[in-house]
């Protein structure tokens, strides 16, 4: 069966400009444009760590410096102050722990598996991230029936619960990730003899691995950091790290002490930085990235038993939502939608100054602001650790954008309160340092959301594009763009999200013309009365809803640009 | 003219991948550069493309030197090992990536890439997913994108060696018939000689990142300028002299 | 504020600019009136004022209020002594007389006497000081679920002795004195009580009958309490002397009780800020919040009682949330002298 094809004549197209002749000309364009990339790449970095310097840096250090002196010592040489230390890495850990192995089977089945609803299943899992930290406590105490502090169900409560929040952290990175890598790979292991646990093992496994090492560091920063959980479940018997910052700063202004704690704390981020940047250092190979459904099918044989697990763990997902959602709807004389009613109006005896409906509204707009300030900051933080030839470079930016997620949200935001007041303009009342602060946050998680995709893409791909004539700008738009454009609509999508359930930062910035959803529920939880109950707990199937809408909405728009990018 | 290479040497660190080598293509001329893996020739072949940066020599094309030109100014088409085909675009999107480079109209386009489809036997197929290929196809393809181009030098790197046995076969006679057909100018690595010796006017016998001696495929045959060459051509080491 | 702040802040500020004015938000830019005097009151999250009693002052006296939240009363106080170089605001209501000899240390208000005050009760001034001014009280007490005890059969506690007592055994539930405003006051109110070292025997009393600390009062009242709408497990819970009228069913009786023996007064007060950008204003508000109408809608707003003798509670409070009448107190210095201390030897007392 032989082509004779290749035998014939290629079409001539003498009209096309052969390049390359004058070589002066394009000698001067050579310098320019490598002057220009590089001159592109520092202007990103400094937008980028300009931004972080001015609202992240700056004010950590004035706090921390305000509170250096005699007491810095005095803590750090007390015993009790490292039992904090052991306790907060060690739930850290745990629950860092929880969430891998709970949200590995989804990974897999959001990677791998055609089931229907995928779309639904994202928006479930999602769900948990944006709930209150206090809400879930309360819902997770419920459940468990702890209330005293120190009982061993209240440690369980904490791991469980952290893990509850970080299951789709897990998830969405490393089900990301997954989605794009080559099957064949692991199928031609099959086809080896190799069984399904050590094709898992020895191929799949590694190629997950820089998503494994995004996951666990975003994972065990924001359990470390982990505020609302431990407050509610440790009943003051278990403490962290943060509760600890958070007591010593907001309620006994003992800085010197919450400064010792703090230098603690980065000193404890740092290091989980540093240890999952030597894990991703160790495998970082180009993998061979496909589209999406090219990967998924039906599950067969032991891969049931993933499915299987996955639906458990939904499943668990799920009774504590349940639990808040009938709770919204359950008052003392029976079923009722006064909460839902209540939302149109501001809590009884006013407690807010917006009804619940404008709390919303608030929430999605400040979030918006965050969602595209992050992927601004987060696009050119990537441009730049691309940009960056010195691999050690590379990690210390890397790095530095990390911290903003293992930092107290109190240090911050009494940061502000000591450095905001020498920036021009009233900053510190201003309407955009609510999403500025939440873009702390987002930012990096959109870097390790994209970052790994962009990482993955065989530079033989770039290569290719060269050689047919495109720049090196035009490379990025044409190769890089629409490869890494899934996982950007992902983060921003998954970021969004974050900003809407962001409490920490948000409390402390809101103003209470404008409070977010979360701040609104925070405020009616304080209020006695049963219309402000039940009127928090709605507010919370309404931020649930808001949530599960907008990740419908980024999953629809991916599946557009999946056929867009064929064009 | 063509190309000419004169004392190129390409270094990753501590190690020389390509060193010292001198040769020339002339127009129209397919130049084969044969040797074992890790020799350096895929090396070479990325630093004519401009994606290595040679330490050392010159490289230049009817005497203008392309140091300071970069990849994409080049006007050299690459067809990679494995096809490295863009996974986000379907077959025509890939083949008429170059044309969008230089900025074709759309209709100009479409009507250039049925060519190109039609010239490697894929005619038709332009909506079809890259990633649903078969290894032959995706590698018409490849060839097609490249192409497309209308590049002055065609660089294959290991065009054929993913394939099984039987498709590289039939292939590298069509390659061959094609290549001489149209008196392209390419320069073709491998490491198997008869695809050399099928495809290319002249074969360039690399080792340890020198070129060990350029000659037609009937000389290189007949006389092997040393052991080496000759063992690697599948001759017995003292062959050469019995014979 | 030291130099390298200074000097850094004028590089960053430039900075700033840039990022500030490129971003154009959703949210867009504050109009500023120009015309309209305009005064920023700072104060604590549960701060409340009716809208039209708001409105109504900031039309005829032409100032525009702008209130800002932060936190309670303790981490109000505590910004306001972070921010006295450059305070946040011209005016702060909510520091109480837990933290209120804090912030006159600091030297974070002015002097000043608003019209009206000789109406507030001498007992709430703090010796030798008109700087702050007694705008409401709130009285922390043990609250009981009425019914609970109605359907056991057994007689409810009366005085914080008895919560100690085999009978009520499993019963209290109280927020964490070392992270909860209500808590630090039940705390200090066992100190006036029992006396030094007599409140630490006190409460290994409660914790060996088994007192449920949870760390905030949501937890204990929305979901330890019974008589709440969370139907919690216990029907003692510590809460406010308030809380009743927030229980009130449709019979207009109301579920729970407040102990008036258990109770602890905690006076919220309000003051002019040193170097507020706009004093005169200030002292308008301070007036304001004085004023008989500010005054006669606290208890409904805030869940408190008006600091002006004069003003009359609402009816409903009246039967199901009077004012208690002889709380206990302790003086603003001693509670600033003592309160680390006295937080600290209660954690190791309470979680070892």
């Amino acid at each position: 069966m032989r082509m004779a094809i290749f035998g014939r004549a290629v079409p001539s197209s003498a009209d096309t400009p052969r390049p390359g002749e004058p070589r002066n000309r394009w000698a001067g364009k050579r310098r320019t444009a490598r002057w220009g990339r590089s001159a592109a790449t520092v202007a990103a970095a400094t937008i980028v760590l300009g931004f972080l310097g001015l609202f992240f840096a700056w004010p950590v250090a004035a706090i921390i410096g305000l509170g250096l002196g005699g007491g810095v010592s005095e803590t750090l040489t007390n015993v009790r102050t490292w039992d904090l230390v052991a306790f907060t890495l060690g739930q850290a850990a745990a629950s860092t722990a929880l969430a891998l192995v709970a949200g590995m089977p989804l990974a897999y089945v959001l990677a791998r598996v055609a089931v229907p609803g995928k779309a639904l299943l994202r928006a479930v899992i999602t769900v948990p991230f944006v709930l209150p930290t206090l809400v879930v406590g309360m819902a997770f105490r419920t459940l468990l029936g702890t209330g005293d502090g120190g009982s061993t169900s209240a440690l369980f409560g904490i791991v469980l619960a952290n893990a509850f929040f970080n299951v789709s952290v897990v998830a969405r990175t490393v089900g990301g990730l997954w989605t794009h890598l080559d099957r064949r790979t692991e199928d031609a292991a099959r086809s080896l003899g190799a069984c399904g646990l050590r094709v898992f093992t020895a191929v799949t496994l590694p190629a997950l691995r820089p998503a494994l090492g995004s996951a666990v560091a975003v994972v065990f920063l924001f359990c470390s950091t982990s505020f609302g959980v431990v407050l509610v479940l440790g009943g003051g018997t278990y403490r962290t790290l943060e509760t600890e910052i958070y007591l010593r700063t907001v309620r006994l202004l003992d800085l010197s002490g919450a400064a010792a704690l703090s230098l603690l704390q980065l000193a404890a981020v740092v290091a989980a930085l540093v240890i999952a940047a030597v894990a991703r250092r160790r495998r970082e190979t180009a993998l061979q990235l496909r589209s999406a459904d090219d990967t998924a099918r039906r599950p067969r044989g032991a891969e049931w038993f993933v499915v299987s697990a996955a639906g458990m763990v939904v499943l668990g997902l799920l009774v504590p939502i349940a639990g808040l959602l009938i709770r919204s709807v359950s008052t003392r004389d029976g079923w009722s939608l006064a909460g839902y009613r209540a939302l149109s109006g501001t809590g009884s005896g006013a407690v807010l100054e917006v009804s619940g409906w404008e709390a919303a509204w608030n929430s999605l707009r400040t979030a918006a602001d965050a969602t595209w300030m992050s992927l601004l900051l987060g696009l050119l933080a990537i441009a730049v650790l691309v940009g960056i030839r010195r691999r050690a470079a590379a990690e210390v930016v890397d790095a530095a954008l990390m911290l903003p997620l293992g930092v107290s949200a109190v240090t911050v935001g009494f940061g502000y309160l000591v450095t905001l007041q020498f920036l021009p303009g009233d900053v510190r009342t201003s309407p955009l340092l609510v999403p500025f602060a939440q873009a702390l946050v987002v930012t990096p998680l959109v870097v390790r959301m994209v970052l790994p995709v962009v990482r993955a893409i065989d530079d033989r791909l770039r290569q290719a594009a060269a050689t047919l004539g495109a720049s090196p700008w035009r490379v990025r738009w044409e190769i890089d763009v629409p490869l890494a454009a899934r996982s950007v609509l992902a983060a921003a999508g998954f970021g969004f999200v974050v900003a809407l359930g962001e409490f920490g930062a948000t409390s402390f910035l809101a103003r209470p013309e404008a409070p977010t959803l979360p701040v609104a529920i925070a405020r009616l939880l304080a209020r006695p009365g049963e219309l402000n109950l039940q009127m928090a707990y709605a507010a919370c199937a309404l931020l649930m809803l808001v949530t599960a809408l907008a990740v419908l909405a980024v999953e629809r728009l991916r599946v557009r640009t999946e056929t867009v990018g064929e064009f | 003219m063509g190309l000419q290479v004169r004392g190129l040497s390409v270094r990753f660190g501590q190690t020389t991948a390509v060193s010292g080598v001198d040769f020339s293509v002339a127009d129209g001329e397919v130049l084969g550069l044969l040797g074992p893996s890790g020799c350096g020739k895929s090396t070479l072949l990325r630093a004519i493309a401009g994606l290595e940066r040679p330490q050392a020599g010159t490289i230049t094309w009817n005497g203008a030197d392309l140091d300071r030109v970069p990849v994409h100014r080049r006007g050299f088409g690459m067809v990679f090992q494995d096809g490295q085909l863009f996974p986000h675009r379907d077959v025509a999107g890939n083949v008429e990536f170059a044309l969008r480079m230089q900025g074709m109209g759309r209709a100009r386009r479409t009507g250039r890439v049925a060519e190109l489809l039609d010239l490697v036997g894929l005619a038709g197929q332009q909506r079809r997913r890259v990633t649903h290929l078969s290894g032959g196809e995706a590698q018409r393809v490849a060839l097609a994108r490249a192409l497309a181009a209308d590049p002055r030098l065609l660089l294959l790197d290991e065009p054929l060696t993913a394939l099984d046995r039987m498709l590289r076969e039939q292939l590298v006679v069509e390659l061959a018939e094609w290549l001489a057909g149209q008196s392209t100018t390419a320069i073709v690595v491998t490491h198997d000689h008869e695809e050399a010796f099928t495809l290319a006017d002249r074969v360039a016998v690399m080792a340890r990142g020198q070129v060990l001696q350029v000659d037609t495929p009937e000389r290189l045959r007949q006389c092997p300028a040393d052991d080496e060459v000759a063992a690697f051509l599948g001759h017995k080491a003292g062959s050469r002299r019995s014979g | 504020m030291n130099r390298f702040l200074r000097r850094s802040a004028r590089i960053a500020s430039a900075a700033a600019v840039t990022v500030l004015t490129a971003g154009c938000s959703f949210i867009g830019a504050q109009g500023d009136e120009q015309n309209k005097r305009t005064v920023t009151l700072v104060t604590h999250a549960s701060f409340a004022v009716a809208d039209k009693t708001l409105a109504n002052f900031e039309r005829r006296s032409a100032i525009d209020v702008t209130i800002r939240r932060h936190g309670d009363a303790g981490e109000l106080t505590n910004k306001l002594v972070l921010t006295k170089a450059n305070p946040i605001g011209d005016v702060a209501y909510g520091v109480d007389s837990t933290f209120a000899s804090r912030a006159l240390g600091e030297g974070v208000f002015v002097p000043y006497r608003p019209e009206g005050a000789d109406r507030i009760p001498q007992r709430y001034s703090i010796e030798g000081s008109n700087r702050l001014t007694a705008i409401d009280v709130g009285d922390v007490c043990v609250n009981i679920d009425t019914r609970w005890f109605a359907e056991h059969g057994i007689p409810a506690p009366t005085n914080l002795r008895d919560l100690t007592d085999p009978r009520y055994r499993g019963l209290f539930a109280v927020p964490s004195p070392a992270t909860s405003s209500p808590g630090l006051a039940f705390l200090l109110n066992t100190i006036v009580t029992f006396g030094e070292p007599g409140w630490k025997e006190y409460w290994r009393g409660l914790l060996a009958n088994d007192v449920r600390i949870s760390s905030g009062w949501q937890q204990a009242y929305n979901q330890d309490f019974s008589g709440s709408s969370g139907q919690g497990p216990r029907p003692i819970v510590l809460s406010y002397a308030s809380s009743p009228a927030a229980e009130v069913g449709p019979d207009g009786s109301s579920r729970t009780r407040a102990l008036l023996n258990t109770c602890y007064r905690q006076v919220e007060y309000a003051g002019v800020l040193k170097g507020a950008d706009h004093p005169d204003a200030a002292r308008r508000v301070m007036d304001f919040l004085v004023s008989q109408r500010f005054q006669a809608q606290v208890s409904e707003q805030m869940y408190v009682y008006p600091a002006v003798r004069t003003v009359a509670l609402p009816e409903s409070w009246q039967q199901v949330a009077p004012r208690p009448q002889r709380p206990a107190g302790m003086a603003p210095d001693r509670v600033e002298q003592n309160r680390q201390r006295w937080v600290q030897q209660w954690r190791a007392l309470a979680h070892g």
